[in-house]
């Protein structure tokens, strides 16, 4: 896999950016997620009205890749229910073992671009990170 | 200027011809493994088509080579660090397991409540957790030698630290995120002043530093075959005899007893009382002839074209304004291992860059969290050199990491 395909113009965008990037005042439920074999940290916060995600944010460290990842899905996740957030996240892991619909594939706009991960197993944690995160803070909601 | 003929080591390692993406392929990644030379391949290729038996046991013809082939990879060992006898030394899977089957042996057997036990803020977590766990077991002390703000070791950390309360003290001879190399021998003297039995993590230094075991006087001494040209799944256990003699057997089971009867057993002498059951003779195989690499090259010339790498990449390194380097910035007490850290660049992204370029290195925390942590850096990058490095490499290297801001999008 070239290096443009995988820092492409989207996941470098994210990354720099700092829009989803904080704290939330009084967050539902806060939840870290930390791959151990290579130090990505994130903590990711929601706060839910509803049964709808109202507002994200995250802070941590880690990778383009891991940055990138979850500064897009927070944009995704944004204002929907739990259930369709928690539905994303099983199209994403999917996708990137290769076992999602075009269709499906198509409600993950921007985070498409990590689709290719698939062909870069050293990188595909960093992808995944923030959504198995999503996914163990909504569980219980 | 240089010690070795590179070019002509070049060609005895296949890997190294390697070509992937219109690149041959730049192995700077030797502190987690190194390549292989056509040798070790060779012999190790040789003992499965000839001479694969159990060894130690049948009376038939291919026992007795396998018997062989293993008893010389010890005898090799032993004259590689000096040993007195191959009573000292024990065969295990790698460094890991030679530290944990020295905590559990000795340290179960001799660790008491309130003892001491003092490992060094650089230690590998091979080199921590063995001690975690008897510590807590015993309610014994773990202490921590930590370093200054070059990364190097201060004796005066050592006189403080090491006390008549020390009853062991296990520190590693190089680190394997900073390149430091302790100043071993003068440790070991004040230790064993205070009764403190030394433990020394060759992992990083034996492939790299001539070492003799009588002359350092360590109580024990553990290194991995797959660091220094030989096959994983084959380490190494000095210890001295008496020390040894004193330690309950670790594993039980096949060829390492004498009597065994239903109730009770009596074990064999040493070194095969810590070697139960089948042991790894390809794995000894390969180590014998890596040895036979190594010390045909010498050890000594290999440490010192070590330093002609180390030192050029450094200093050009140094150069680059948003590149920080943690550990020794000059060459003293410092083998040919370099963490790095690019400004607003993940480690993780420079290792997958660099590998675009065809160049391996390794990212992350390096089996060092404790480091990392008092260092203050979540993880690095860190390159390594090895014998069959060229200076060619080294700026293969340098180039790729002027660009790797680039493609995450920074100016330079």
């Amino acid at each position: 896999m070239d290096l443009n395909s995988l820092y492409s113009e989207i996941i470098m965008e994210h990354n720099r950016s700092s829009h989803n990037k904080g704290d939330l005042e009084n967050p539902t439920v806060s939840e870290r997620g930390y791959n151990p074999s290579c130090g990505d940290d994130l903590n990711i916060e929601f706060i839910l009205e509803d049964q709808m995600i109202k507002d994200a944010k995250f802070k941590g460290y880690g990778c383009a890749i891991s940055q990138a990842s979850t500064s897009i899905m927070i944009d995704l996740v944004k204002d929907i229910t739990i259930k369709e957030a928690l539905d994303l996240a099983d199209i994403f892991l999917r996708m990137i073992q290769k076992d999602a619909s075009d269709e499906e594939i198509e409600k993950l706009e921007e985070a498409i671009a990590f689709q290719n991960i698939s062909n870069m197993p050293a990188r595909v944690k960093c992808a995944v990170l923030p959504w198995h995160t999503l996914k163990q803070a909504l569980k219980n909601y | 200027m240089d010690s070795l003929d590179v070019a002509r080591i070049k060609k005895d390692f296949p890997i190294l011809e390697r070509v992937v993406n219109d690149k041959q392929i730049v192995y700077l990644d030797n502190a987690a493994t190194t390549q292989k030379p056509t040798s070790v391949i060779e012999k190790i290729n040789d003992y499965n088509r000839f001479s694969h038996a159990n060894p130690h046991r049948g009376a038939h013809i291919l026992s007795v080579e396998s018997t062989k082939i293993y008893d010389d990879a010890k005898e090799k060992v032993k004259s590689f660090i000096n040993a007195h006898s191959t009573e000292e030394i024990i065969f295990t899977r790698n460094t890991t397991e030679s530290l944990n089957l020295i905590a559990q042996s000795y340290g179960r057997e001799f660790i008491e409540k309130g003892d001491e036990i003092v490992i060094t803020i650089s230690s590998h977590h091979s080199n921590i957790l063995p001690w975690q766990r008897i510590a807590k077991e015993k309610d014994a002390i773990l202490k921590y030698l930590y370093l200054d703000k070059d990364g190097r070791l201060p004796m005066e950390e050592v006189y403080k630290k090491i006390t008549k309360k020390t009853k062991l003290l296990s520190i590693e001879g190089m680190s394997n995120v900073l390149g430091t190399i302790h100043p071993l021998k003068e440790i070991i003297k004040y230790a064993h002043n205070m009764g403190t039995k030394v433990i020394v993590d060759g992992a990083q230094s034996v492939p790299h530093i001539k070492i003799d075991v009588k002359d350092l006087d360590a109580d024990f001494l553990v290194f991995s075959a797959h660091k220094m040209l030989g096959p994983m799944g084959i380490g190494v256990l000095y210890g001295k005899k008496e020390i040894l003699e004193s330690m309950p057997p670790f594993l039980l089971g096949g060829d390492m007893i004498e009597y065994v009867s239903e109730q009770d057993s009596s074990f064999a002498p040493l070194p095969f009382k810590f070697e139960a059951g089948t042991q790894n003779v390809e794995g000894a195989a390969g180590l014998l002839e890596a040895i036979n690499y190594l010390e045909n090259i010498g050890i000594e010339n290999i440490k010192l074209h070590e330093e002609v790498l180390t030192q050029y990449t450094l200093e050009k390194m140094m150069n680059i304004s948003y590149l920080d380097i943690q550990g020794p910035l000059d060459m003293e007490n410092r083998g040919g291992i370099i963490s790095f850290t690019i400004k607003d660049v993940h480690p993780h992204d420079t290792a997958t860059i660099l590998d675009s370029y065809g160049i391996a290195i390794r990212s992350g925390h390096h089996c060092a969290q404790p480091l990392m942590h008092y260092m203050g850096v979540p993880s690095t990058s860190r390159v390594s050199f090895y014998l069959y490095n060229t200076l060619e490499d080294a700026d293969k290297f340098l180039y790729a990491i002027k660009n790797v801001r680039k493609w995450l999008g920074y100016g330079s």
